[in-house]
């Protein structure tokens, strides 16, 4: 049955009720990339080492100053965990999800939710990438999805 | 210049912890409590000049005046201290360190934490009303973490153990006899929470998963309730009747507030805070009686009986079998129960770990008392591994 007057419309999206984030004018870089699907974090120009979440001050020496530069995204997961119940009341509707905290292959550590795959399937040195979600017309969330061949799109 | 034996705890006062405390105040209980401590010592309101306490919703500036009013002191040192659930140690630590200091002679430490009955009217805790639904957080974690669910601590030490466990091993049943020792403890403690309700390995286990892998009864319970303790000079406590809890030894560490950005899950920054303790009070790790270790989690008391230097680095799954961690074993841990059992009432749920211990040296802890007892390690844990305070308390100076 293809009658387009036969198919309902499309359901109205629900609104996006998650806490999203509330960015600074040191943080902007960062979401301003993800909404273009990049991930850009913050580098050292003394020492070259990569640092997350966006900062004025670098940690790596009071004489140092922090670049804004892409990354590739790639990385493992270094920890995670499958919530069997919300760990907070606006992900009550939803099943069991993946709270990870991603090791970029440059170095620092990122928390986000490790998606299109199967929560059981999720261990730790697993191998994703960075998976742009854009949740409101202003905000694209930076997910992660596992690379191994055979992974499902997410 | 060290703090080693120049201050003591002298008085304890303790609420049992309840699920509710319907119609108190934060300041009603942060007076009470330090009221029963401040008389459990012996002394008066005029004996105490120094005032350390947290900061809390009914007076979000100026909570230390607060209580000098409310309480009628006059206070030469007044002091607000916010490690999470390490506050209770590190106030004593800041206590010591005054009176070591000069600036005052007799300090009371004081934390409560209320608890209303959920209503439909009133505010509700959000995603961002941060630890006890207190404040609004405007962190870098509320940023990073907070829209990916990274909400609370359940998450975190949940991920602390999936990483334990790839790194060394760790079995379910071994976490679970943390929690199942603890709650033996607390049925021999009748001011616990869970007094009279023994559970099995197969007990804990049955419970439901909350956050891989942590079972619902690995996992403390959030509960209302209020500790103070007295610290006093060395010199006073000695002239005291009854038996005091000498500061011998103490050290903090922090090195993160959002988990994400632990320098390591495993390897944690108790390893810094208990050798600094141990250090300055130059005793061995075989030395200690007891332990009162903060467990908001099976998990933590893994890490915390590993960095604090009883356990061998990936051994401590081992180590609580070989072990046995009752008040009346080889290895007695958190004789009150924890706050697993005993009860986490926020501040005042880590702050029963230095209660516990300084009754543990003074001989008081009736009807699981450690036998023999003369030295007592504390550590205070706050946020998710975060804030780190390692006492070593002492029997004798």
């Amino acid at each position: 049955m293809t009658d387009a007057e036969s198919t309902p419309p499309p359901a109205p999206a629900a609104p996006y009720t998650r806490p999203l984030p509330a960015p600074s004018a040191v943080s902007q870089p960062f979401w301003d990339a993800a909404q273009g699907h990049r991930l850009v974090i913050q580098r050292s120009k003394k020492t070259g080492k990569y640092v997350f979440y966006p900062r004025l001050v670098s940690p790596f020496g009071t004489d140092d100053e922090l670049e804004w530069t892409e990354v590739s995204g790639r990385g493992t997961v270094y920890s995670y965990t499958v919530a069997r119940r919300p760990t907070a009341p606006q992900w009550a509707a939803e099943g069991p999800y993946v709270i990870a905290i991603v090791e970029l292959g440059e170095g620092p550590h990122m928390t986000a939710n490790i998606i299109g795959c199967d929560p059981d399937s999720v261990r730790c040195g697993m191998t994703v990438e960075a998976a742009f979600v854009d949740v409101t017309p202003e905000v694209t969330l930076v997910q992660f999805r596992p690379t191994g061949e055979g992974s499902p799109a997410g | 210049m060290t703090l080693r034996g120049k201050a003591a705890i002298v008085g304890v006062g303790e609420f049992k912890p309840s699920r509710y405390t319907e119609g108190a105040t934060t300041l009603g209980m942060l007076a009470q409590v330090a009221g029963d401590a401040i008389a459990d010592a012996g002394l008066e309101m005029g004996d105490v000049d120094g005032i350390v306490v947290e900061s809390f919703a009914e007076a979000p500036f100026m909570a230390p005046a607060t209580i000098v009013e409310y309480l009628g002191l006059d206070a030469k040192f007044s002091e607000v201290v916010d490690l999470g659930g390490a506050t209770g140690a590190g106030m004593v630590v800041r206590a010591a360190a005054a009176i070591a200091a000069g600036l005052c002679e007799t300090v009371v430490c004081t934390t409560a934490t209320r608890r209303e009955r959920r209503t439909t009217e009133g505010p509700k805790r959000t995603a961002n009303s941060g630890f006890s639904g207190r404040l609004v957080d405007r962190t870098p974690a509320a940023e990073f973490d907070t829209p990916y669910g990274a909400i609370g601590a359940n998450y975190g030490y949940a991920m602390i153990a999936n990483r334990y466990r790839y790194e060394y091993g760790v079995t379910p049943e071994q976490l679970a006899r943390i929690a199942v020792a603890q709650r033996y403890n607390a049925c021999h403690n009748p001011q616990a929470l869970f007094f009279g309700q023994p559970i099995t390995v197969e007990d804990v286990l049955n419970s439901p998963v909350v956050v891989d892998p942590l079972h619902m009864l690995e996992i403390v319970m959030p509960v209302a309730g209020a500790a103070a303790v007295v610290v006093t000079s060395a010199r006073k406590a000695k002239r005291m009747k009854q038996p005091a809890a000498y500061v011998l030894g103490a050290g903090e560490h922090t090195t993160h507030k959002s988990v994400t950005f632990a320098p390591s899950l495993t390897n944690t920054a108790i390893k810094a805070s208990a050798d600094a303790a141990f250090k300055m009070a130059g005793v061995r790790r075989k030395d200690l009686d007891v332990a009162s270790i903060y467990d908001c989690y099976t998990i933590t008391v893994l890490l915390s009986l590993e960095d604090a230097g009883f356990a061998k680095k990936g051994q401590g799954g081992r180590f609580v079998d070989e072990h046995n961690l009752q008040f009346d074993g080889d290895f007695p841990l958190n004789p009150h129960g924890g706050q697993l059992s005993f009860g986490q009432a926020g501040t005042a749920g880590g702050m029963s770990h230095v209660t516990e211990a300084a009754r543990q040296v003074m001989g008081r802890a009736h009807g699981r008392q450690v036998k023999k007892c003369q030295l007592a390690f504390v550590n205070g844990n706050g946020g998710i591994m975060s804030d780190q305070v390692s006492l070593i308390l002492g029997r004798e100076r």
